[in-house]
Order: C-alpha cells, then structure tokens, then sequence
C-alpha cells in the first residue's frame, strides 16, 4: 500500500491506531480458519463512528478495499484482507444502553458477547446467542456472521435478537434500520439482510438487540446411548413430546473416546453416543419437562441416566461437552472444524454419512454439537504438513456438504460462507440464488470495496 | 525449538480474553496466539527477528494465563520464554547477566552478602533521607524502581537462623524437604518460618539442608539454561541425600521450577523422582484439612486471595489456598475479580517493562479495592513485593500476607 494513502488514513485514525509495519501486519493476516492467510496494507483501529466513515470515505473514493474486524475468531476466513485496509473494532466497544422499559441493549461493534451477557444478566435481563467463542467474541462479529450457540433450539440465533443497526455504508454515508420497535413494517426489512452479510454491505456502527427476562432455573441431564439411532430418536422424542431444552448436546463415538483419553471423567467407551440435555425456566416447569426427558431417554435404551442434583454437579456432567473441542484439538496439529446442518430429523443419517466419508478418505472425523436443532460439528484432525491427508480431508467435507444439502440442510449453520465455503454455495443456493445476492450487493457496494471476494 | 508446538495454535483465540497484555492493548501483537505467529514466522524465515518484533515479544509476561485457557495444550508464554532462550543462548550471556546469573545466583551465601549494604540503608535511616531528598531520581530509572520495590529486611536470612532438622510436633507422620526459596528466605523469612511450624504441627519432621542452592528460575528467566541445569543438579543431588516423602515449598516461582526438573533431565531417574515429591505448601496442608481445621482458632477478617501465576497457570493449583482459607473459624472469604491474572510482577518484568506493569497492577488494584477485603492473601514472593509497593501506595488499609502467615496467625490465635 502506497504510503501517501497510509499517511492520509493515519490523519483519520492517529498514528498510534494506524498499523503498517511488517510484524504488525503478520498478525491480521490470520483469523481462526485454518489453512488461510493473507497479509493487509493497513490495520486501522478507528475510536468513533465518524472515524468509520471518514475511512470509508476516503477509501471509496480511492477504490481501496476494506473489512471489518473484530477479534479474529472468524471460522471461514471472512475478516481476512489481501492487501487492503483491515478496520478493528476493538477500541469501538461499549455498552451504550440497557433499556429495562423497553428490554433491548445498545452496544458499539467491538464490545465482546460474554461482556454483554454479564452486564444484562446483572439486571435480570438475558441475551441468549452463545457462540463457542463468546468470550472473546465481537457483537459487530456476531451480527455480521449471525452467530449461534448451544442455545440456538429453545432461543434462536444472532438474528432472532437484532432490532436496530447504525452501519456505514461503502461510500461513508450513514444507514439507520430498525430500532426499538417491535413492529415495523416500514419498506423492506433491511436488518435480516444486514445480519450475517459477512462484511460485505456495511460497517456497523451500532448495535440494538432484543432482551428477555432471565429463566430462572436449570436442570441438567447427561445420558449415554449404546446405539446411535436411539440417541437420535430420543432427540426427536424429546421435541415431539413439546419439550424444548435450552441445550440438547451431542458427542459421537470419537469424540468420547478422544474426551475420556484426554479429561477421564468416566464416559464409557462402548457407547455410540453422549447427550448433554438442559431445560431451563419456571421451576415447576423444568421439573417437568426434567421428568419427561428421563422417561423418554430410559425408553430409548440409554444406558445410564443422570440428573444434576446441584450446580457443581451440573458443572460436572457438562464437562464431557465442554472439552471436546479441546480433547480432539490435541490429537493433531490441524484441526478443521465444520457445521454443515441438517433438519433434525435427519441427524442419524447424517452422521451415518460423516462416518462414511471419514472411512473412505481415511481419515479421523470426530463429531459433537448442537443436535436439537440439527447443526454438527465434524471435526477433522489432521496435519497441515501432510498435504495428501488435507486433500482427502476435504474430499471427506465436500460429500458431507453435498449429502447435507441432498437432505434440505445447509453447508453451513453459524459459521458463514466467507472464502472457505464459496465453491459449495451455487450448489445449495442455485444460479438464482447468486444472482439475487449479487444484486443486492451491487445495491449496496457498487464499486465492491467491501470485504470483496467472501460469500461468493 | 520444536516446530509442532507452534503449528499446534489453531488460532482459535480462546487466549486473548485470559492475556493481561492483549486486555490492556487490544493488540494482536501483546497477545499470545500473535505471539505463537510471530515465533512462528520467524521459525520459517518470513520474518527476521527484528528490533520491532524482540520488542512485542518482550512485551509477554509468561504468566502462562493463555495456557489454562488453551484448547490444544499450546504454552505461548512458555514457547516464548523458549525462543529468547535459544536466541541467547547463541548470543552467550553479557558480563551482567553473567555475573547476576553464574558468580551471585548459585551462591546462597554470596546472595545473602549482597543484600547486608541493603539492610545497612534501611536501618541506618539511609533510605529515609535518600527517598526524601529524592537523590534515586538522579539514577537510572530501574534502580529507583528497584529500590522502591524493596520491603523492609529481616536481620537474617532464614537459611542462616533455621535448624537443620526441625521435629514434629507429637506423633511424626512423615518426613518432609523444605526448599528455600531465595527471595523467600533472604525477604519474607516470616513466612517461611511460618511453613516450617505449620508442618511441624501436622506431625512432620522438617529438614531444611543448609548447602540447597537457587531453583534456577532466575537463570530461566535470563536465558541461561546451562546455569539453571547446573543448580538443579545441585539441589536433586542434596535432596536424594535424605530419605523424604515430599519436598516442600512455599515460593510459587520455585515450585513450578523444582516440578520441571524431570523435563530438563530426560531417562534421569532421579531427576523425576526429585519432581515428583514437589508439593506445593498448599498442596500439602490441604492434604491434611481435617486435622489443621480442628488445630485453627477463629479470625474476623475479610480475606481474599490472589493466584499467583507460578501457582495457577503453571502448577495447575486454585482450590487448595481458597479450601485452606476458608479451614479459619470466623474468617469471611471474598473471592477476588480476575484473582488468576498476573499483578504485573513477572519475575524482573516490573523492572524491564514499567509502564505495562504498573497498568496490570492498577487492574489488580482495583479489584482488590472492590473485594472490600481487610487482607490479601498470596504466595509468590514476586506478587508479594509487587503488591506490597500497590497496596502502599493506594490502599494502605488492606494488609498482604502468605497464606502460611495468616494459617500460622489463626494456628497462634
């Protein structure tokens, strides 16, 4: 990037905000997809919205591209630049509002989501979306990525809450949508467009999302199954018997041989499948619904049944579904983590798939996730240094995309397209589907100087 | 350096909310898995180890916080602590570091000599006067920070005033090695006596060897793993000396040095069984819960805790000091906000980097303030002397204590 241009960016943002030294840069050339990289010209850490959009500007005029930022924990490549200018959102991160009248939290892009849910759950409130990144997470992320979570069953997604966005848009100029109306049928819903839009349409500025009163009580539950097939009939049990749990978590055969290698907390190793179950709400509700769950777990021939007496104890049975990730992460250097999401009804022959396909290309595929709602984690562990596995590995994926469009599901469930998933997009979306999403794109960023080359 | 352990960061960021650096900058740069990428880079030549790049390296602590919080068992702090070490060890050390490092460390009694001027300036009211006609802003900054740091003295050092063999009280359960830790026994003898008496009192025969050189964390720490290899071959060979069950200390910086030992020394039996004795003071004493309970009399006082690193991060120990604590009859138990981020401290970090210490301290500070506790409780000589300057200077009310001084209070009554 030529430095005059630095230089005029640098007068916007300051000289300690503007980052363009090679060392800088090799840091903001990754985020959590593996295998990606690529350095930026610049990584700017604006202080205002006016900041944003003077940056915009500027750069609009100049043809230069940008993308947003926030922690770098995207998983298919979206907040990476080749070349262009990285805006990090980290020094944009407060809390502006909890407004208890009207049950809604307005926040800058940078604030981090266990931040928010600390601060609402203080006042009773609850903001459910709980990505597996939530500590570290952005909100601006959350927004631009529609992220999920564990929740995601009984409360929904990033989506489900997002009532107002403040975004800059290519040019420098400023959108408002939304508020904090509940209804507003005013012209075209232009927030669910904006929601997982991967960067590619605006820079949020702000941030005004959907509150809700805090359930009162937990119960946990932990059941092991020796046959998948009833573990993923007793999912389907469970939600036809009108039970929705908060969490309804899932652990394959792998998973819970690498868990127990690694964490010892007693899992079985003959068993095709762990369930994690939560209910939460009124405590005589739960009771019920707690009661219900067991009864149909027992019916499907789980082989052991535990209901958390206590929280420690509760703490206790969601260790198994805690370090999975970790337990498999450290098997191999590499870890390729997916979401491809199927309709939960689909969720045994689907793993009947991955299972297939980790069998054919030879390699190890470990499954956990969110099985109420259909969305799985397959996670293949392997080497980065071993060329000919990584290409089986994503010759594994690329069957099990397919097979997950084949049964009305989607490549992916809260992860985003970005750079890693474009090939597989026309293929769930279609020619049509492109087409209008480019479009829309063309709408809003007509010369495509945001985020460019992500989605499609 | 061993490559896998860089490729294993999946750069997932599960470090960055933990890293005291990364929360006070933002920065990718002063955070861990920036860190892992920067050594990395460096590994494959995409990078040269410039001036910039030494100096965001610099920046780590190696409060190894990013390590608990890693999902694949990568150490940041650790491979960074590594990397300077192989780069100074092709360099070979300066004449300071050489004669800190090799002619003052492995010598307990030249360390003690050192430190006799020290207490001479305190007690012959030097210190007042220089501190108050402010003579130390004449010299370089690190010494006036220095000087600042230092508490004030015991007469002795521990290692000169304890006996060889301490007995049990009553019936003897055990036999126990008790490591002294160097700042421990030269600054903070009171507490280190006061883990002598808790262990007698529990039924153990102390022995406390006279000739127990210097863990070797400060050769670590100066990239000197030859002298550090050399003290611990010192100590492993005291130790085997005796027939002990455990090998005791109460310096969080020495135990998760003394537990290494069987790394540094792979196929050395000895060296592995030396490791494996470690304990933890508070390791031990919980081990023991019911009895010391029924020996504790009651305090009123609000008392919270801060993990020091070498304790949390790198030994993995959290309930043992807060089970302990709440072991005294009448105590009221606060648990602290960030308790397992470091206070800024870091071995010489306080010294080398000031301006980022003082802010981590400051967030400590701040915390410590909101706890409402009338005493803080550690056990880490650096956190002690870091936090004794904090408390001094903005919350005079709260007093610092080890854990054993204030189960020896409640043992005393």
């Amino acid at each position: 990037m030529e430095q005059s241009f630095i230089n005029e960016l640098k007068n916007i943002v300051g000289e300690q905000y503007t980052l363009a030294a090679r060392e800088s840069l090799a840091v903001y050339g990754y985020d959590s997809t593996p295998e990606l990289e690529s350095l930026p010209g610049v990584v700017l850490l604006p202080g205002s919205a006016g900041e944003v959009a003077q940056i915009m500007a500027l750069c609009h005029g100049a043809g230069v591209n940008v993308t947003p930022r926030g922690s770098g924990t995207n998983l298919s490549g979206g907040s990476l630049s080749k070349g262009g200018v990285v805006v990090q959102t980290s020094r944009l991160n407060r809390l502006v509002e909890i407004d208890e009248e009207n049950l809604t939290a307005t926040v800058e892009p940078g604030l981090i989501t266990s931040t928010l849910h600390r601060e609402v759950e203080a006042r009773g409130l609850f903001y459910p979306p709980d990505p597996g990144s939530m500590n570290i997470s952005t909100m601006g992320g959350n927004v631009a990525e529609n992220s999920g979570g564990l929740r995601g069953l009984k409360y929904g997604v990033t989506a489900d809450y997002v009532m107002g966005l403040e975004t800059v848009l290519a040019n420098g100029d400023l959108l408002r949508t939304g508020g904090k109306v509940v209804k507003d049928v005013a012209g075209y819903s232009l927030n669910p467009l904006l929601v997982s839009s991967e960067g590619t349409l605006g820079f949020f500025t702000g941030i005004t999302v959907k509150l809700i009163p805090k359930p009162q009580g937990k119960i946990t539950m932990l059941a092991h199954f020796p046959a998948l097939q009833d573990a993923a009939l007793a999912v389907s049990a469970i939600i036809a018997a009108k039970v929705i749990p908060a969490t309804l978590e899932f652990l394959d055969r792998v998973t819970i041989k690498c868990v127990e290698d690694y964490a010892h907390v007693g899992l079985p190793l003959d068993v095709d499948a762990v369930l994690l179950i939560e209910v939460d709400g009124h405590p005589a509700v739960i009771a019920e619904e707690a009661a219900a769950v067991a009864e149909i777990c027992q019916k499907h021939r789980s082989s052991f049944f535990q209901t958390a007496k206590d929280a420690d104890e509760a703490l206790k049975l969601a260790t198994a579904r805690r370090t999975a990730l970790s337990a498999l992460a450290r098997l191999k250097p590499t870890t390729i983590l997916e979401d491809a999401t199927v309709p939960r009804s689909c969720i045994a022959p689907m793993l009947q798939v991955i299972q297939a396909a980790a069998a054919k290309y030879n390699v190890t595929i470990g499954t956990f996730g969110h099985a109420g709602d259909g969305n799985l984690h397959p996670t293949c562990l392997t080497d980065e240094r071993d060329q000919d596995e990584i290409k089986r590995a994503h010759a594994a994926f690329e069957e099990i995309f397919d097979a997950a469009i084949g049964m009305g599901g989607t490549i992916t469930g809260e992860h985003g397209v970005g750079l890693a998933k474009k090939k597989y997009l026309p293929r769930l979306v279609g020619e049509s589907g492109i087409r209008v999403m480019k479009g829309i794109k063309q709408a809003f960023d007509p010369k495509g100087i945001l985020n460019p080359g992500k989605v499609f | 350096m061993d490559y896998v352990k860089l490729i294993n960061c999946m750069r997932c960021g599960m470090c960055l909310p933990h890293c005291p650096t990364y929360k006070e900058t933002f920065l990718e740069t002063a955070s861990p898995r920036g860190r892992v990428a920067l050594v990395r880079k460096v590994q494959e030549g995409e990078l040269d180890q410039s001036e910039r790049l030494l100096e965001y390296l610099s920046l780590c602590l190696d409060c190894q916080a990013c390590a608990s919080a890693c999902p694949c068992g990568v150490n940041a702090g650790e491979l960074v602590a590594e990397f300077t070490c192989e780069r100074k060890g092709a360099q070979g050390l300066g004449f300071m570091e050489d004669m800190i490092l090799r002619q003052l460390v492995p010598h307990p009694d030249r360390l003690e000599s050192s430190m006799v001027p020290m207490r001479a300036y305190q007690k012959t009211g030097l210190q007042k006067l220089v501190r108050k006609l402010g003579i130390l802003k004449m010299f370089p900054k690190p010494l006036e920070r220095m000087e600042g740091l230092l508490p004030e003295l015991p007469k002795r050092p521990l290692r000169q005033e304890i006996r060889e063999i301490t007995p049990a009280v009553g019936k003897e359960r055990g036999t126990v090695g008790f490591f002294l830790g160097c700042v421990m026994s030269l600054i903070f003898s009171e507490a280190s006596r006061a883990t002598i008496q808790l262990l007698s009192s529990l039924g153990y025969r102390v022995i406390t060897p006279k000739n127990q050189v210097c863990c070797g964390a400060p050769n670590m720490l100066g990239g000197d793993l030859e002298g550090l290899k050399s003290e611990a071959r010192t100590n492993i060979d005291i130790f085997s000396g005796y027939d002990v069950d455990f090998i005791v200390t109460d310096c969080g910086g020495c135990g998760a040095e003394l537990k290494k030992y069987g790394h540094h020394f792979e196929d050395d039996g000895k060296a592995a069984a030396f490791s494996a004795k470690v304990r933890d003071i508070s390791q031990l004493l919980a081990m023991h819960s019911d009895e010391l309970q029924a020996m504790l009399k009651p305090l009123d006082l609000q008392v919270t805790y801060h993990d020091p690193c070498h304790i949390a991060h790198c030994q993995g120990i959290r309930s043992q000091p807060r089970q302990l604590l709440k072991l005294i009859p009448g105590l009221q138990y606060r648990e602290l906000a960030e308790a397992d981020a470091c206070c800024g401290s870091a071995g010489t970090y306080n010294i080398a980097k000031p301006e980022m210490s003082d802010r981590i301290l400051q967030r400590k500070l701040d915390n410590i303030r909101a706890s409402n506790a009338e005493v803080l409780v550690t056990s880490n000589p650096g956190c002690l002397l870091q936090l004794k300057k904090g408390l001094a200077d903005q919350l005079p009310e709260v007093k610092l204590m080890h854990l054993t001084e204030l189960l020896a209070k409640s043992l005393a009554g």
